[in-house]
């Protein structure tokens, strides 16, 4: 067992684990935070994309020692108390999510996206960058839509 | 995962000499090829030797018309480095095509170069480019590092530091994705430099990487698309899996390489 | 209209908890002192097992147990099965081999379950497993559904000698072999639908627990039904009687149909906790499921259609193999016969139709329903036919449909269905304004500059949802009814609580089903809740799957809504003062008819709880009332879908850059979550028709087992679509609703590979249709046109 202790969501958090205990068990395991999902074993599906350090990664791929130190932030972590993140509003004013399983991903992926590319963001972009995030219920097309959506009003937000 | 033993290095030297104390062991990087294949138990290192804190191993620089990109440099910092992107754009846009945005945050090009897989982006520039591995004992050439699938000139206990790219003329690269995996079912990387071409193709053969002389002749004699009318790569030699068979990964290097040539102008 | 009620584009209730990360999947949920089960699975497609050493496994610290076969019969446990019974031609029942949920000797596909490691952690039983040595003797396997039942063929089930399960029919021969006498002209086509994987996100999980003091069990499952799971495993498996097992099944991250079935994992679970004193979890990695979920469609077919002089059709011949795979699942049976012949008539009046299903075994994993489930086989033998009849013929594939469109209603097909209505023709000419078909072939023109070859598809499918009424499905050798049912609870403040038999895995049931009761009885939308999913709450339902959730779950609804509103209105006599007969109910009021007396509905909710306005012995207190609802018939959405695509020729890349729907689901509750559900019927409809396959190599290897090589479709693969609806309400429910879940994926197939071979000029394009195919097809193209 070795020491690890980071912040998740503001919070922060230790404990001694299994080298071989990646981030995603580490949250839905060991701090019982269960939002950040595992939907594949080939890092592919993007169920469990959380940032680190402000950066979107697999937390399927990632060892939780690894991220010893780091500041990491889940689909739990994003709200302002009851407040909503615009793009979790915009996810269900597009309704951008049917059986929710995908959802966290998507979110925490197209909230990364804003950072890097800016809050206008047309439907090729964001097409493009959702490359590492499977959905099998919406077809993508509210999604999109949603994503779209939530990038202008964190815009609006942020002016 | 199989248990292993975890280390977090502080220096490049620390790293090495634990490298060469566990030679069942595996260098951590970025680790998106690594964790996956010890999640399905396909490897199982007794040690891990995490390199996430070797800072001095993260940057880019540009200097001499040679652009250099320190091993632990991510695919995201490549894509979109301003240096890259001036000096080179074919690497950068290289970089801003591997696995996907989460996979680029954490992948590296180190750790892409080290691992060598068949169907790997970097490996083609870093042989079409004429490129220099650079690791803690030495200076490689590409052509000389890439030795087979999976398989490098690196022994044990070394680690690649930096690579080093001369800046070409005209480069490009074009990837036809593995549709269900997205790795590069063909890719070919075309670079002119002074008087000379080199084309690369990684994805389509069973030994990994190659290049293609016949190619680079006609290239050179023409620098155009039609330079390789008629041409084409035998597919004996070539992957056939359930996505392409080698006829049709034979047929899509020329394809591809045409339409490197072109877009590189 | 209000903006929570019917019609409305109501956001969905169930989304905070999601979009904040506080669903609750199975996955989820820790017991405490919970162990974990590994599944020790066959590497081998088809092997005899002479023994199985788990001495050192057993030994190791942490493991619990090992299970197997053996285990399981010294318990008693039965083997899993399959809920409806198929007769082949002679009469004779259909041939099933025993499924037990360890194997007893033999093992039939790779990723057969062959033993149970239950450790305290997930990591130790894998490593335990490892340490298991199975004894196999490798057989020979059959994988290919074409020749499965073929002579010298491997045998998997010594019941079913040749691998036959059944071979039935369907429909008039003699009327049918007439019909292609008189033909004037006969299309014939070879088909193979490809095997798919379904793919929910969430995998399959299972957490099994047993109360020693009430001798009673638990399950927490990813199911679509947890009562019908419940019944399976009390009454035909055995684990516990159905008052002692209780089944829940929460957020279920999709299904798509490959979680309505009961398999070895939750059997084991709840099984294995009782032996082991503890709870047992399971859940199932990307890998497992590839290998053991039930797959879908399989099906190879040699299919014909007659037609006369003037282009009407005359009859439908159809032979089609359907490959169950090793095992008969639950409703694996019935997919590709009663779920799909009956189908076979299309939008189309076609006087004589004969089908014959040969059902065989191969060694691969089962097959059972999956999204649209027989109805999107048999769609694409129709609308491939009908295509490739009309460029046979020289007609315009769209007025050659319209020519041999049913349009008097109700219509009787020659294989069951009675079709209550519909207006096919409307939905055709909408979707070929909507699509430009009239310019097509400016824009064929337009790619053929660039170097492109450009397609159009039409695809005009008709299912059947709701499969009803119970009695019809019975005699068609159903082992269930099919109807749903509801239970109203009034709270004394006038909230309510519906308890439905029907269960959401994504389909919004927590809104829709909300705005339906907010609608009728006048109150807020937050004052209702939809409580699912649970067998200890819910009274016995039927689940949801084929798009029956609408017209037969919420219709259980209405029927008692309307014994609340009975009910509540006799309250109301004696509260207003008035006879019953007298009392009006709108708007949440109940009032006197001609008076300004009235009451509100949770002041009536309140009186019929208190009640001190009437005597208990007259009216009952309390205002709660069940129901259970037998539909009377199908209902039959229909609609057209088109595809507009380029393929570029070189590479054999495609895209699809106009997609065209037009669904009639008779009336709409909530349009928003009907569009979803369409998005996602065509976005797996265009998965099989260009990029998914299960592939099984000729040893019945699965080469894919993973997401590096099934290609899920990505949002970077699809489009948005432009969808519209066309409504004749369904005359066969209290809603007018019909189903709109499958519809997406039972149209897309053919409409994508119809404009993929108006594309490339000829007929030979196999799904799924991936650039490797598409470049090959689109080659005899450029050599064709280079010919001429």
């Amino acid at each position: 067992m070795t020491a690890v202790s980071m912040t998740v969501n503001g919070q922060h958090v230790s404990a001694e684990i299994d080298p071989r205990t990646l981030l995603v068990q580490f949250l839905r395991e060991e701090l019982r935070m269960t939002g950040t999902h595992v939907g594949c074993d080939t890092s592919q599906c993007g169920c469990c994309v959380v940032h680190v350090n402000g950066d979107a990664v697999k937390s399927c791929t990632t060892l939780a020692l690894t991220c010893d130190g780091a500041s990491v932030t889940t689909i739990e972590g994003l709200a302002k108390g009851d407040e909503l993140h615009p793009m979790q509003a915009a996810f269900r004013e597009n309704h951008g999510l049917q059986c929710g399983f995908c959802t966290p991903g998507m979110i925490m992926t197209a909230v990364e996206l804003v950072s890097r590319k800016g809050t206008n963001l047309d439907e090729h972009t964001i097409r493009e960058e959702l490359e590492g995030n499977l959905c099998r219920c919406t077809g993508y097309h509210n999604i999109v839509k949603a994503i779209a959506a939530g990038a202008q009003a964190m815009g609006t937000a942020a002016e | 995962m199989y248990e292993f033993a975890y280390h977090r290095p502080g220096s490049v030297a620390e790293a090495a000499k634990l490298a060469g104390d566990h030679t069942d062991g595996k260098l951590l990087a970025g680790g998106q090829t690594l964790l996956p294949t010890m999640k399905q138990r396909l490897a199982g290192p007794s040690d891990i030797i995490d390199l996430s804190r070797l800072d001095d191993l993260r940057g880019i620089s540009v200097k001499d018309g040679v652009v250099t990109i320190k091993a632990l440099t991510r695919h995201a910092a490549v894509a979109t480095s301003a240096e890259v992107k001036a000096a080179i754009p074919a690497l950068a846009e290289l970089a801003g095509m591997i696995g996907d945005p989460a996979v680029r945050n954490k992948g590296t090009i180190g750790g892409s170069v080290a691992n060598n897989d068949p169907a790997a982006d970097y490996p083609s520039a870093c042989l079409a480019l004429g490129a220099t591995i650079t690791t803690n004992k030495r200076a490689i050439k590409a052509d000389d590092f890439f030795q087979g699938m999976f398989e490098t000139a690196l022994e044990e206990g070394e680690i690649i530091t930096s690579i080093s790219f001369p800046v070409p003329e005209k480069a490009n690269y074009q990837k036809f994705r593995n549709p269900a995996s997205r790795y590069a079912l063909v890719g070919v990387f075309v670079a002119k430099t002074a008087g000379h071409v080199r084309v690369a193709v990684t994805g389509a053969g069973a030994s990994g990487v190659f290049r293609v002389r016949d190619f680079e002749a006609a290239l050179e004699a023409n620098f155009a698309p039609a330079a390789l009318d008629g041409k084409s790569v035998s597919a004996s030699g070539l992957n056939s899996d359930i996505h392409a068979d080698a006829e049709y990964r034979a047929h899509l290097i020329t394809v591809m390489a045409k339409r490197a040539v072109a877009a590189a102008g | 209209m209000s903006a929570t009620g019917i019609g409305a584009s109501v956001r969905r209730k169930e989304d905070f908890r999601f979009i904040t990360g506080k669903g609750r999947y199975t996955d989820d949920i820790n017991r405490h002192g919970q162990a974990h089960a590994f599944f020790i699975r066959s590497p081998h497609a088809h092997a005899t097992i002479n023994g199985i050493d788990a001495s050192a496994a057993r030994k190791m610290k942490g493991v619990l147990a090992v299970f197997t076969g053996d285990d399981l019969a010294a318990d008693k446990v039965g083997g899993l099965i399959c809920g409806w019974m198929i007769h082949s031609k002679d009469g004779s029942p259909m041939k099933a081999g025993a499924h037990p949920a360890l194997a007893q000797g033999k093992v039939r596909y790779v990723g057969d379950h062959v033993a149970v490691v239950i450790a305290d952690t997930y990591a130790i039983a894998r490593e335990a497993a490892e340490k298991v040595v199975v004894d196999y003797d490798v057989l020979p396997a059959i994988v290919d559904t074409a020749t499965a039942a073929a002579t010298g063929a491997p045998v998997l089930h010594d019941v079913a000698p040749n691998n036959t399960v059944y071979d039935w029919k369907l429909g008039d021969k003699d009327a049918t072999d007439a019909a292609f006498a008189r033909a004037k002209h006969v299309t014939t086509l070879e088909i193979v639908n490809n095997r798919l994987a379904p793919n929910p996100m969430e995998p399959r999980a299972a957490v099994g627990e047993y109360d020693e003091g009430s001798e009673s069990f638990t399950l927490y499952t990813t199911s679509q039904n947890p009562h019908v799971a419940r019944l399976v495993l009390s009454a035909f498996i055995g684990i516990a009687p159905e008052h002692k097992l209780r089944v829940v099944a929460p957020d279920v991250g999709g299904g798509f149909g490959s979680k309505i079935f009961i398999y070895a994992e939750e059997t084991i679970c709840v099984w294995a906790a009782k032996k082991v004193r503890r709870p047992v979890k399971w859940t199932s990695d990307r890998t497992e499921a590839f290998l053991s979920d039930a797959h879908g469609r399989d099906h190879v077919t040699h299919a014909q259609l007659a037609m006369d002089e003037t282009g009407k059709i005359l009859g439908l011949r159809v032979k089609t193999t359907a490959n169950l795979g090793a095992y008969l699942s639950t409703f694996s049976s019935a997919v590709p016969t009663y779920l799909y012949a009956p189908l076979l008539s299309g939008q189309y009046n076609i006087p004589a139709i004969y089908a014959e299903v040969d059902g065989v075994y191969t060694n691969t994993a089962p097959v059972d329903a999956y999204r649209g489930a027989g109805r999107p086989e048999a769609t694409f033998v129709v609308e491939r036919l009908m295509e490739v009849a009309a460029r046979e013929i020289g007609r315009d594939p769209a007025d050659f449909r319209r020519q041999n469109f049913v349009t008097q209603f109700p219509h009787q097909t020659p294989v069951i269905m009675c079709y209550d209505g519909g207006d096919y023709p409307q939905a055709l000419d909408k979707a070929l304004e909507l699509a430009d078909y009239a310019n097509i072939s400016k824009r064929k023109a337009e790619s053929a500059r660039k170097g492109l070859l450009r397609g159009i598809g039409i695809s005009a499918y008709i299912e059947a949802c709701g499969i009803a009424p119970s009695a019809a499905v019975g005699s068609l050798g159903a082992g269930v009814g099919l109807w749903e049912s509801a239970e109203i609870r009034v709270n004394p403040v006038g909230t309510v609580e519906v308890l439905t038999g029907s269960h959401a895995h994504g389909q919004g049931h927590e809104t829709t089903f909300a705005q339906l009761v907010s609608d009728r009885l006048g109150i807020s939308i937050d004052n209702v809740a939809i409580i699912h999913g649970d067998t200890d709450k819910v009274q016995m339902g039927m689940g949801t799957y084929g798009s029956r959730s609408g017209a037969v779950g919420m219709s259980a609804i209405v029927k008692a809504l309307d014994k609340i509103e009975a009910k509540a209105k006799k309250v109301a006599g004696h509260v207003l003062e008035a006879s019953p007969d007298d009392i009006e109910f709108k708007d949440g009021k109940f009032s006197v008819k001609g008076t300004d007396k009235e009451i509100d509905f949770a002041s009536l909710a309140l009186q019929a709880y208190i009640a001190h306005k009437f005597s208990g012995q007259e009216l009952e207190p309390g205002l709660k009332e069940g129901a259970f609802y037998d539909p009377t018939n199908f209902t039959f959405p229909a609609g057209v879908h088109i595809c507009e695509l380029e393929i570029d020729p070189q590479t054999g890349i495609v895209t699809i850059d106009k997609w065209t729907a037009v669904d009639d689901f008779g009336n709409l509750i909530n349009p928003m979550i009907v569009e979803g559900q369409v998005h996602g019927g065509i976005a797996q409809g265009i998965g099989q028709a260009l990029f998914e396959g299960v592939v099984y190599n000729k040893d019945g290897q699965l080469l894919t087992a993973s997401y590096m090589d099934y290609q899920m479709p990505r949002a970077g693969d699809l489009l948005s679509y432009d969808i519209a609806v066309t409504n004749t309400p369904c005359p066969s429910n209290p809603l007018g609703i019909k189903g709109c879940g499958e519809a997406g994926a039972i149209a897309a197939p053919p409409a994508v590979v119809n404009a993929l071979t108006d594309a490339v000029g000829h007929e030979d394009v196999p799904m799924p249709a991936t650039p490797q195919v598409l470049w090959r097809a689109a080659q005899r193209a450029v050599l064709k046109a280079a010919a001429e």
